[in-house]
């Protein structure tokens, strides 16, 4: 055993240096994030009509960002899986505690305003719910018993129910899946997923019974967005335009019509990838997904060789709940989904999803420079 | 017990754990590989599609309307013209909210319920996205005061405009006509395309009846403009074709002399060159200022001139249908000499009245002692009725009605201006069809002196006049003199018209006729002697007196006993000089008493002021 570890020092030194091997990167993992916030600048650039104030204050929450990263990789995972069931237990107070005294901003209550700072408390559960179901599940051998499946639905459903209160369907759908993706990755039997996928295909009536009247506007706009085509749906009528009339090679940077000329609603935060899509063509588009791809590639390699099972549980469920942030607004804006405010991660203008998706990837970091510690 | 003090067996999740991480990545692959397929429909296969939409999206195309031609008389006097004027014009569809919009615009720009109310009368018949006007020449002031808080109106904007002028006011203003904004059924029949641009279309006048040289070819602008329309950029323009200038036969000189010595009278003045047939002066008074009318005139104003006793909106040169009465004889006089009914020396002894044969029914003579023995000089020069009451008797309806046709009398001249009316020349035909009746005899005898059922336009009456100063040559009256491109010295001449002919059984007949005429204003005992005293060129003319009021068989017509507006029409006809006539000129003056004193001296000044050298304007 010794000898593996003086292996695997000495095979990672080579590889990073020490720089690197001090920060607890991982280099594939950063250099992606990097190359991801740097195609977000380029692109917001434009999309912001050429704003250097916005340049500067993107660059600044991604250095807040990155700095958050690097803090959390230096912690070792086994402090997470401590503090877990602590953090949890605060969430779900705090968006108790947003539902009853919650500041109300655009007919939804979501922040908490301590004077200095505004917080999201339901962003927070997206890294807090997976690694609670992780921490409980973790204690039992895995596959888990229904027993354990039940208790850890509770786990997602309470602070699910909380933010679907708010409320934020958005957000909401991100944090039960995340959660869902734990128990997923789990090893629980197919047959239980699909008697749940079919109860819960029964009840979705019975869901459309509890969404708001612009929640549901959202989901009849998706189906037809023909029938709204000055409201709801000229959101997605005018984004297949900018996406469509990129062509293959797009328009040129700087040179996208539908966004400069306030065509296209949202074009720096929600819908910038129709930016993207309409100045760089399915060529830029390909680009982009591919660094995606790569990033989730080697989340789920990283969540492949955690050395224990609440290390695995998290990394892999917070590599697939970026994936559905990045797949939910690409189908949004694309008109394959309906309309749910999603940012295109790390490449959409704004500070509380990117400090989230960074938090999440700062624990990955953690969890894969601190193997060679767990493995004596 | 088992479940308890469980077994961790790493081996076995670590193996569970990569296949699930598997079929994730698979699912991964999957839904990335759904969003391609929908990025190559929607980027490589409806390219063309969305390429389409979002060039529509971005790029306007907006017609550039034409500049109007302008109107000049015919030495360049310029009566219509386009001054640029600044308004303040709103496009509904781009404004956040309309009523809140023109409160605020109300709150920095004087803008009156009159305003707002045609304002909203036009919203109701515009045309998608098309800018409405709210306020009319804004002053400088106005116009700075709005660039400060225009961020605050979307959709509002100040327009710079041509606006169509007329220097002269009411002067020639029937004639000249004028332009108003489109209505909604002008908007039907004009041509969508052309008229995309146009605000303004010729309603009366020349103003219409050439609206389609005056107009012009609309032009286009390709423009590039933001979701909120405004337009950042114009791509390419397709410059407008100006309307042709046009150049009237009226001179407005005369025009100024006819229509001030009519000053605070009533009727009409119509001027026509018989060489060419051109109309030299075609007055209305009262005239009304056609400015009113380019920006819409408010309903009270507009109530105002219809229900004003004078008529000011009715051009009495072409709708105005009078009796002619004596202005009648001279070609009645012609009938009969050309028809051989009478001779020079043929005497009718007129004795203040004639009963047809077999009729107790006195038709008197304006004379009440009667003009002794007439011949057919005499009856023209002092207007005997008597005489033509047997002439017409002799002649009887059927040739006065062929010959006085030949005259233009009960057609339309076929001007080039709208809306003239017919007149009325009676026949059997026509009193069977109209009134379903047959005709009386006596009828044929007031006929003769141009009363009963007879009706001439001025503009008839100075046509006919035209005629017989022309020895039987017909020349189509026109008021179009010449048309010039924009921006060119060239000018061209319209065509010259056809011409008609009269036909003639004996020439000199036509310079007994004449003769006679001239007498009328040139001797003493003429019934326009006054008209031609010392004129320096030599007038030929009748007098007319046409009642308004019917007088009863026993009583006297005294004008100072008659209420105004029933006292007879005064006309006179004239043309000069005798021998080789160059002006035709017919008055109506609407309750004007006696043809010569009250309508004589109005086409003397214009004959004075046409044969005096014209001074420049």
């Amino acid at each position: 055993m010794a000898i593996d570890t003086q292996q695997s020092r000495w095979y990672e030194r080579r590889r990073h240096g020490p720089l690197m091997r001090s920060l607890h990167m991982d280099v594939p993992l950063l250099v992606g994030l990097l190359l991801l916030s740097a195609v977000g600048l380029i692109v917001l650039y434009s999309a912001s009509g050429q704003d250097m104030d916005v340049i500067i204050r993107q660059s600044i929450r991604l250095a807040a960002g990155f700095t958050l990263l690097l803090i959390l990789a230096r912690i070792p995972p086994q402090h997470f899986a401590r503090w877990t069931p602590w953090i949890y237990g605060i969430g779900v107070i705090l968006l108790l505690a947003v539902l009853v005294m919650g500041e109300i901003g655009k007919g939804a209550q979501r922040w908490l305003d301590f004077g200095v700072l505004r917080f999201q408390p339901s962003e927070m559960m997206k890294v807090v719910v997976p690694m609670m179901v992780a921490w409980y599940l973790a204690e039992n051998p895995l596959p888990p018993s229904r027993r354990a499946v039940a208790a850890a639905s509770l786990i997602i459903v309470i602070p699910t129910f909380l933010i679907i209160r708010q409320p934020d369907l958005g957000t909401a759908l991100l944090v039960a899946s995340s959660g869902v993706f734990v128990l997923l990755l789990s090893g629980i039997s197919w047959r239980l997923v699909a008697s749940v996928v079919g109860i819960l295909g029964t009840a979705a009536p019975v869901l459309w019974y509890f969404l708001r009247d612009y929640q549901k506007q959202r989901v009849l706009t998706f189906l037809n967005p023909e029938n709204d085509p000055l409201g709801a749906g000229y959101h997605i009528i005018q984004s297949k335009i900018a996406i469509g009339s990129g062509g293959l090679y797009g328009k040129g940077w700087l040179n996208g019509t539908q966004a400069h000329l306030d065509f296209l609603p949202e074009h720096s935060t929600d819908f910038i990838f129709a930016v993207l899509a309409e100045e760089f063509g399915f060529i830029g588009i390909l680009l982009l997904l591919a660094i995606y791809f790569f990033i989730v590639a080697r989340g789920l390699y990283i969540s492949t060789q955690a050395q224990n099972s609440f290390n695995r549980l998290v990394a892999g469920s917070l590599v697939l709940t970026f994936f559905v942030y990045v797949f939910v607004n690409i189908g949004m804006v694309t008109g394959l989904l309906p309309v749910v405010g999603l940012p295109l991660p790390l490449v959409s203008y704004g500070g509380t999803s990117l400090v989230t998706m960074m938090a999440a990837f700062g624990v990955l970091m953690s969890i894969h420079t601190h193997r060679r510690l767990l493995s004596s | 017990m088992q479940q308890r003090t469980p077994l961790k067996d790493h081996l076995r999740e670590t193996h569970s754990f990569t296949s699930r991480v598997m079929i994730a990545l698979v699912c991964v692959g999957l839904l990335l590989g759904v969003v391609v397929a929908r990025l190559v429909y929607l980027q490589i296969l409806s390219h063309e599609h969305f390429a389409t939409l979002s060039e529509k999206n971005r790029v306007n195309i907006v017609p550039v309307p034409p500049t109007r031609g302008l109107i000049y008389d015919r030495n360049g006097v310029l009566l219509a013209q386009n001054l640029p004027s600044f308004s303040l014009e709103v496009i509904p569809e781009q404004t956040d909210n309309l009523e809140a919009t023109l409160a605020g615009l109300r709150k920095l720009i004087t803008i009156s319920d009159d305003d707002l109310d045609s304002f909203r009368k036009r919203l109701q018949q515009k045309r998608p996205f098309e800018s409405i006007p709210l306020r009319f020449r804004l002053s400088e002031e106005e116009v700075a005061r709005f660039a400060i808080n225009r961020y605050r109106f979307p959709g509002v904007d100040i327009q710079a405009r041509l606006t169509r002028d007329y220097p002269f006011g009411k002067i020639a203003s029937h004639t000249i006509g004028y332009v108003g904004r489109i209505n909604e059924n002008e908007l039907n029949e004009l041509d969508p395309s052309n008229y995309s641009g146009t605000t303004h279309v010729g309603k009366t006048g020349v103003e219409k009846s050439y609206e389609n040289i005056l107009h012009g070819t609309v032009g286009y602008q390709h423009e590039e403009s933001n979701a909120r329309g405004r337009v950042l950029r114009v791509l390419q323009r397709i410059p407008p074709k100006p309307g042709e200038n046009l150049y009237l036969t009226i001179d407005m000189d005369l025009q100024m002399v006819a229509e001030q010595s009519m000053e605070g009278k009533r009727g009409a003045l119509v001027a026509i060159n018989p060489k060419t047939g051109e109309v030299l002066a075609m007055a209305s008074v009262p005239g009304v200022n056609p400015n009113l009318f380019v920006n819409g005139i408010s309903s009270v104003q507009y109530k105002d001139l219809q229900d004003d006793i004078d008529q000011p909106l009715f051009n009495r040169a072409l709708t105005g249908q009078y009796p002619p009465g004596s202005t009648i004889k001279p070609f009645m006089a012609l009938a009969g000499l050309e028809y051989k009914e009478v001779t020079t020396d043929t005497q009718v002894l007129c004795q203040g009245s004639y009963s047809l044969p077999g009729d107790t029914h006195r038709y008197r003579d304006w004379k009440r002692g009667g003009h002794g023995f007439t011949n057919v000089t005499s009856a023209i020069v002092h207007s005997c009725d008597v005489y033509f009451y047997q002439l017409a008797h002799d002649l009887g309806v059927d040739r006065i009605y062929k010959y006085l046709s030949y005259f233009g009398l009960g057609k339309k001249t076929g001007i080039d201006l709208p809306g003239e009316l017919s007149g009325l020349l009676p026949s059997r035909e026509w009193k069977r069809a109209a009134r379903h009746e047959v005709w009386y005899p006596g009828e044929t005898l007031i006929s003769g002196i141009g009363q009963g059922y007879n009706l001439v336009t001025p503009l008839q009456l100075a046509e006919a006049t035209a005629i017989l100063a022309n020895h039987g040559t017909i020349l189509q009256p026109h008021i179009v003199h010449a048309t010039q491109v924009s921006n060119s010295s060239n000018i061209v001449p319209e065509s010259p018209m056809p011409e008609g002919k009269v036909p003639i059984a004996a020439p000199k007949n036509w310079d007994t006729v004449i003769s006679a005429m001239k007498d009328v204003v040139n001797t003493p005992t003429g019934t326009a002697y006054r008209v031609g005293r010392d004129a320096p060129y030599l007038i030929a003319g009748k007098t007319g007196t046409a009642q308004v009021f019917g007088v009863k068989q026993n009583e006297r017509y005294k004008a100072q006993d008659v209420e105004e507006r029933l006292r007879d029409h005064a006309l006179f006809i004239a043309f000069a000089p005798v021998d080789d006539p160059e002006i035709a000129i017919a008055v109506v003056v609407e309750n004007g008493g006696h043809g010569g004193s009250a309508a004589g001296p109005i086409a003397r000044a214009v004959m004075d002021r046409y044969f005096s050298s014209k001074p420049a304007l």
